[in-house]
């Protein structure tokens, strides 16, 4: 489903990411942990083309990303196909960024009218289901300040599910929530994961990468330290630099 | 505690026990200056109004006779239409030049930093008066290939009546002005509101319209509503070109009957009240576009 081949990426002098190698099945669920700054947003957004890689590439379902292959050279494609692929890859921010003037109906509706010109009602009707099915259906014409921090995340999940995307990208989605709000958000995810959703979380629950990840990837300093089963990187790291991560986090 | 006894409401307590925190009555604080401000205010308000009332100069009676007489009205109607046409020309204009000068093509950027840096620092008089001369330096204006031949063209003065040059010189002042205004507006929304709709793989157009635009005009509107009740005053400055707008009827008529004082009191007024129309329009504007904002 995703294939990361040779990715690297720099801010300047800076390189935040070198030469990551990863791939992902369909269907699995990936969880990146490490320190901040080791890269593991930019890898995120580098999946989606929010960041433009200098070298490497990134495959979703076999399409190249933000690219066109022609003989040896890569060619940055046109915003308007970079924003067509993206109507395939859901992505959930730390801070949710919805909409702040629209409800939540109009906030889950707006992508799959405007980008996928899909017919307004059957928007608002699909809309209103994903808003149940996030066990909101009573905040169908709440704005978002009106919802808690783990309410605008669940909005924000199902406004990324609209457009039935292959993948979804999840950015430290539960890092700018009260501790008691934590589960709702990711009680949510695990019934996504539970449905085959194909699925990349960055986050600091070590909980969640136990009980759902297939793969557990952990970067250091925008290198891929280790990766493979929760039970083999969380139980059993090899690399001191993971032991010592993990010792800080589940102190 | 015994001299607070008589506050006890309830016998459950014993004599002795202290009152609850409850039982205790708050006292506001004194503003004893508060009242000495507010009556030294109204002294002086009462004297102004006395004096509007009293003094022979403001003469109310003419006032009230030019104050619905017909060439006010139709110099009212003017001052409206200059107002209104740079109004929409100038945000039009605006609407055009921020996004220039916020985009990533650094020609259209250095164009619409020049743009407005001239247009702002040409007083608006000064401009005024250079188009209404425009045909001292163009004699005829052509339509044709750039260096080229040209197709048809029309005398200076034909094209460029003294209208078009106010309203020309208005629409280009105002444009500058609106496109700083609206480029705040752009850059108070939050960065990551575009990055969202750029995620959900929204067309550009529709970014902009659906996302941006209307969070930005909550910060766009009450800087618009001062350009715009400033624009209403500045017509008046168009009374150089001896357009019949509102200053320079009044001008005309107290010219011809030297009651200067009320008939400038007839344009001030009309002046007032058109602000006001357009603070209660604004009102509900900015109402409309708070939308989600619990304020």
């Amino acid at each position: 489903m995703v294939e990361i081949r040779g990715l690297h990426k720099s801010f300047g002098p800076l390189a935040v990411l070198r030469d990551i190698d990863l791939t992902m099945a369909a269907g699995s669920v990936t969880v990146v942990l490490g320190p901040s700054g080791s890269g593991k947003s930019t890898l995120l957004r580098c999946i989606n083309h929010l960041e433009k890689p200098e070298r490497g590439r990134v495959r979703v379902d076999g399409e190249l990303i933000g690219r066109r292959r022609a003989s040896n050279h890569l060619y940055e494609l046109g915003e308007r196909q970079v924003l067509r692929q993206r109507t395939g890859i859901g992505f959930v921010f730390q801070s949710f960024n919805l909409f702040p003037h629209l409800t939540a109906v109009e906030n889950i509706a707006e992508a799959p009218i405007s980008a996928l010109r899909r017919p307004r009602a059957e928007a608002h009707r699909r809309a209103r289901e994903l808003l149940a099915r996030v066990g909101l259906a009573d905040k169908v014409d709440a704005y978002p300040r009106q919802l808690s921090g783990g309410q605008q995340q669940r909005v924000a999940i199902a406004r990324a599910l609209a457009l039935d995307p292959k993948l979804i990208l999840f950015d430290e989605p539960t890092s700018a929530l009260d501790p008691e709000l934590v589960g709702e958000v990711l009680d949510v995810m695990r019934d996504l994961a539970r449905a085959g959703t194909t699925m990349i979380v960055v986050t600091h629950e070590i909980g969640f990468a136990r009980e759902l990840a297939d793969t557990v990837v952990f970067l250091d300093e925008g290198r891929v330290i280790e990766q493979g089963p929760p039970a083999e990187v969380l139980d059993h790291p090899r690399h001191d630099r993971t032991r010592a991560f993990l010792s800080k986090v589940l102190a | 505690m015994s001299l607070l006894s008589s506050a006890r409401r309830t016998s459950a307590h014993p004599p002795t026990a202290p009152p609850l925190p409850d039982e205790l009555v708050v006292v506001p604080a004194r503003h004893p200056w508060r009242w000495i401000a507010v009556a030294a205010v109204l002294v002086l308000l009462a004297q102004f109004l006395h004096g509007l009332a009293t003094n022979p100069g403001w003469e109310w009676g003419t006032f009230a006779g030019y104050f619905f007489e017909k060439s006010v009205m139709e110099a009212l109607l003017v001052t409206l239409e200059l107002t209104f046409a740079g109004a929409v020309l100038g945000f039009l204009g605006g609407i055009v030049l921020a996004p220039m000068r916020l985009s990533g093509n650094p020609v259209l950027r250095a164009v619409s930093w020049a743009y407005i840096w001239v247009f702002r620092s040409v007083p608006l008089i000064v401009q005024l008066l250079f188009w209404a001369n425009l045909g001292y330096l163009y004699d005829r204006l052509q339509v044709g290939v750039p260096f080229g031949p040209g197709f048809f063209s029309v005398g200076t003065s034909q094209l460029v009546s003294a209208f078009g040059a106010a309203l020309l010189g208005l629409a280009l002042h105002e444009s500058a002005y609106a496109a700083e205004i609206v480029r705040a507006g752009i850059l108070s929304v939050d960065q990551r509101q575009r990055e969202a709709a750029a995620a959900l793989g929204i067309p550009r157009l529709r970014q902009f319209r659906r996302i941006l635009l209307p969070q930005a005009m909550r910060a766009i509107l009450p800087n618009a509503a001062n350009e715009l009740v400033n624009l209403l005053k500045s017509t008046s400055v168009v009374y150089v070109l001896a357009i019949g707008e509102l200053f320079y009827q009044v001008q005309v008529i107290y010219g011809r009957n030297g009651r200067v004082v009320p008939l400038l009191l007839v344009a001030t007024v009309w002046y007032v009240v058109l602000t006001a129309v357009l603070s209660v329009l604004q009102h509900y504007t900015e109402r409309r576009f708070s939308r989600g904002y619990a304020r």
